[in-house]
């Protein structure tokens, strides 16, 4: 049986326009591809890649526009699918004034004082 | 142009790391768009954001083959700079810290900039009408 990691992404939006993507994110789906059992904890700035409708369309450099923004609610939602947990440290989304209203649905929100307990569901833990 | 002025940044971070890439970018390309004449002075991994060996790639997690993702390579950002200044009669001098080429096996990098040395980044400081320093956090 594969063991159980979760990772927890904290370091947000970190070359998203070159990337196209959260490079976290990214590698999340391509372990569960490879048959890794993952969840996602978003904590810090990386609690906003859970708001709907984010837009990042519209970088230009002279003539060269790029045609494929990131999509960072949109991936994360496609985790959700793939059995793939994706939790957001409470505090972090309340703190930063994000109504729960404004996330992607499946989302689950988890208290910081129940990280302990969390953790200790995971095989290892690996803080991005 | 004589009221022509000049501005000059100091870069010091690779690409594919952080916004701030993107961001220095957007301020050149903001930069020449409106006239100015634009110094860059790339240092310790910046000198990578002009590399030539970038390479665009598919992305089987994005379902997207390699012309449908469009990746962006830096270098082409750059590029597309210094046709933008072209077009708009301003200048770009783009200096790769040489020593900071060397130790990373940089040498190979698009057609604009040029290898040059702190030297260049003190004439580019006392010439320019102000200068920006994005460095490494």
């Amino acid at each position: 049986m594969a063991k159980k990691i979760l990772n927890v992404i904290e370091s947000a939006y970190r070359a998203t326009l070159e990337e196209q993507d959260d490079t976290i994110v990214w590698l999340t789906h391509a372990m569960k591809g490879a048959g890794a059992d993952l969840g996602v904890l978003l904590r810090g700035n990386a609690v906003n890649y859970a708001v709907k409708g984010q837009d990042a369309s519209g970088l230009s450099f002279g003539e060269r526009k790029q045609t494929q923004p990131p999509r960072l609610d949109e991936d994360l939602g496609k985790l959700l699918p793939k059995g793939v947990k994706v939790m957001l440290v409470q505090e972090d989304v309340s703190e930063r004034g994000i109504e729960t209203s404004q996330l992607i649905g499946g989302v689950e929100l988890v208290a910081r004082a129940s990280l302990p307990k969390l953790f200790g569901g995971y095989d290892m833990v690996w803080h991005w | 142009m004589a009221d022509k002025k000049t501005l000059t940044f100091a870069i010091m971070d690779p690409p594919y790391e952080n916004p701030r890439t993107t961001t220095v970018l957007r301020l050149v390309d903001l930069a020449v768009k409106r006239g100015y004449d634009v110094n860059v002075f790339a240092y310790e991994g910046a000198v990578n954001v002009p590399f030539a060996k970038q390479t665009p790639h598919a992305n089987a997690v994005h379902g997207r083959d390699v012309e449908q993702e469009d990746h962006p390579n830096p270098k082409d950002w750059v590029a597309a700079l210094y046709k933008e200044a072209e077009k708009r009669g301003s200048k770009i001098d783009w200096v790769q810290c040489g020593l900071c080429v060397d130790e990373r096996g940089a040498g190979e990098f698009i057609a604009g900039p040029r290898r040059g040395s702190p030297a260049d980044f003190v004439k580019f400081a006392e010439e320019s009408d102000n200068t920006l320093v994005i460095p490494t956090k």
